[in-house]
């Protein structure tokens, strides 16, 4: 499904060029299960963005289910990212003026689902993450777990293939760190690739597939 | 996005930011409040000026003594002559013109009246019985200036002159004193109020013989001249001047109609008009650089959003149309709530000054309204487009 050939990512920094990623090619199937490790710094976030279709690769090609999709341009794009891919982050980013409800409800008021589908979508997501009393909660009035679970169902309220998560626990406390990793692994059984960085080698360890990447590389 | 969402997702976030909202919604008001109560005051001035011409008789030509040079000034005034006076004898040659249907002469000066114990200071008014007619005034009482017996020691009183000397007692047929001649009261005047700078309510109106005598002159202030109708008067002020060309042996009048008087003063004060609310709609562009300037520390407040909303789904194009949506719900909001400002001032000022008809004219409010949702909106173009085109991964990282 994502299908990564000799591709490179460099900054520009003074007049120097950075290399956040050298040369990686990178097959990931439907519904597989993969975690990346590595050093801070060795390009984790950078890849992860890259098959996002946040950031744009220097060189080689990226194709997303048999497709060139650098080439396309920023409206489709933003479709693909609307349709295919969901996003959770190690500092969550809720929009902190709007409750957990709307929060959930974001990508599918983007993606221009009428009213009554959301509702009864988002009322969904609020029972299967247990957030059903917190529905009209601002993201201050939340606890961090219950933040990264409001994360969670926002990112999967559109049905994505591909669950991209850079150090979702980074900012949680063991235990409450264990349960966000169990609801992402649920979700991988229902055929959606994830992808998760993280620092911690037994929550990688966990992980169908394990990738460690040093200094730009995917070193096995 | 579903247009609906757009305009509530935007104006969720500027329900979010208030105070900032406010304030924008406060410069934006204010300007198109001036604009409003600006024009409705210029729009006033116009209008009572007009109402003022308007008042004054209809189809007529003004004849002064002296000739004003629309270029230069005429030999006589030079040497410091004073211009030959109109008389009578001026005024009644007028009638001679087939143009001309009725002339009424006026000479103005100032005199006591006394009625018993009773006294004070009148403007006096000499002039003949087609006064009444010519200038639209209207009688309360008695009769006008007889057309024969031109020299009797008749006059009319203004109402409020009547009121002061007689209450509510008829005056008619009494006898009053003016300097030191004695007058029969044969009518009062309608009240009509000011017309002109004269208060007519304050006037005692003589026939011009009498006034010639009160005032020991000869001339005449001005001759009204009433035109047939509406196309004979630049006959009518053609005749005038040739007749009196005729009569003096040079061009020492000056004849204008009351329709040149009022185009001018019309075309001086919509011009007015149109300055002081041009000078307003500028403080509006004022309004539209605090817009963009707050647009843009929203955005820069806002960076993170603008990330997550792109790896939510949003283009750029999308990012853009929030924002422009977010500045063009303010200026309609800002606008509405200047236009009810503008009209409550402008009710303010009718009630401090009824005799001033001020409204704003249509076209006032339509530009203001306007120039508030364009300045809005052109001054957003630089904010959105510049969160359209954030980095989302150095949004999101906050780089
Ligand atoms: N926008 C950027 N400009 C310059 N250098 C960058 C930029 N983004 C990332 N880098 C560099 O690329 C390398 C990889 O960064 P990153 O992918 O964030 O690492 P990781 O997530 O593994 O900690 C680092 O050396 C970082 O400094
Ligand atoms: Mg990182």
């Amino acid at each position: 499904m994502i299908s990564l050939e000799h591709v490179s990512r460099s900054f520009a920094v003074g007049d120097q060029q950075v290399y956040a990623l050298r040369d990686i090619s990178l097959d990931i199937a439907a519904g597989d299960y993969v975690s990346l490790m590595g050093p801070s710094g060795s390009g984790k976030s950078t890849l992860l963005n890259l098959i996002g279709l946040l950031d744009r690769p220097s060189s080689g090609t990226y194709s997303l289910d048999g497709k060139d999709v650098t080439a396309l341009n920023d409206e489709e794009q933003a479709r693909v990212r609307s349709e295919k891919i969901g996003f959770v982050f190690q500092s969550f980013n809720l929009v902190p003026r709007l409750t957990a409800a709307m929060n959930i409800e974001l990508p599918l008021i983007l993606a221009g689902i009428p009213s009554g589908k959301r509702k009864a979508r988002v009322e969904g997501l609020l029972k299967d993450y247990g957030l059903s009393d917190r529905a009209d909660h601002r993201p201050d009035q939340l606890s961090g777990g219950q933040r990264q679970r409001v994360a969670i169902a926002r990112a999967t309220s559109m049905h994505p293939s591909i669950l991209l998560a850079d150090e979702p626990t980074g900012n949680l406390d063991q235990s409450t760190g264990r349960e966000v990793i169990d609801l992402l692994e649920i979700l991988t059984e229902q055929n959606v690739a994830l992808i998760l960085v993280t620092h911690d080698p037994a929550i990688g360890g966990r992980a169908r597939r394990q990738l460690h990447m040093l200094d730009g590389r995917v070193i096995g | 996005m579903r247009p609906i969402d757009i305009a509530s997702f935007a104006s969720h976030s500027l329900q979010s930011s208030r105070t900032r909202t406010l304030l924008m919604m406060l410069a934006m008001s204010i300007g198109v409040g001036a604009v409003v109560v600006l024009t409705a005051l210029g729009e006033g001035a116009r209008l009572y000026v007009v109402n003022q011409f308007s008042s004054l008789g209809s189809n007529l030509v003004l004849v002064f003594p002296g000739r004003t040079e629309t270029a230069g000034i005429s030999p006589g005034m030079l040497l410091g002559q004073i211009p030959r006076e109109l008389t009578m004898e001026d005024a009644r040659a007028l009638l001679k013109s087939r143009a001309v249907s009725r002339i009424a002469p006026m000479t103005i000066g100032s005199s006591e009246i006394s009625y018993g114990p009773l006294n004070r200071e009148v403007v006096v008014l000499g002039s003949t019985s087609d006064l009444l007619e010519v200038r639209h005034m209207e009688l309360a009482l008695g009769q006008f200036l007889p057309s024969t017996h031109e020299g009797e020691p008749v006059c009319v009183l203004g109402a409020k002159i009547r009121h002061e000397l007689f209450g509510n007692a008829s005056p008619i047929g009494k006898w009053v004193r003016l300097g030191d001649r004695r007058f029969r009261v044969i009518g009062v005047m309608g009240s009509q109020g000011e017309s002109m700078g004269y208060n007519t309510d304050e006037l005692v109106i003589v026939p011009v013989s009498a006034a010639h005598m009160l005032f020991n002159n000869s001339g005449l202030l001005r001759i009204l001249v009433e035109a047939k109708s509406r196309d004979s008067i630049p006959r009518a002020k053609q005749d005038a001047e040739s007749i009196l060309l005729a009569r003096h042996g040079e061009r020492d009048v000056t004849v204008i109609t009351q329709d040149a008087v009022l185009a001018t003063f019309d075309r001086i004060l919509r011009a007015l008009t149109l300055a002081v609310g041009g000078i307003a709609a500028i403080s509006l562009s004022v309004a539209g650089v605090l817009i963009m300037n707050v647009m843009l520390i929203a955005v820069s407040q806002r960076v993170k959003e603008i990330g997550l909303l792109k790896a939510l789904g949003a283009s750029s194009s999308g990012i853009r149309t929030l924002f422009f949506t977010e500045a063009a719900l303010l200026s309609i909001a800002g606008s509405i709530a200047g236009l009810a400002l503008g009209e409550a001032g402008v009710l303010t000022i009718a009630k401090a000054y009824p005799s001033l008809p001020v409204t704003a004219p249509w076209w006032a409010v339509l530009a203001a309204m306007g120039t508030a949702l364009a300045t809005g909106i052109l001054f957003s173009v630089w904010p959105a487009r510049r969160a359209a085109r954030l980095d989302p991964v150095a949004a999101l990282s906050g780089r």
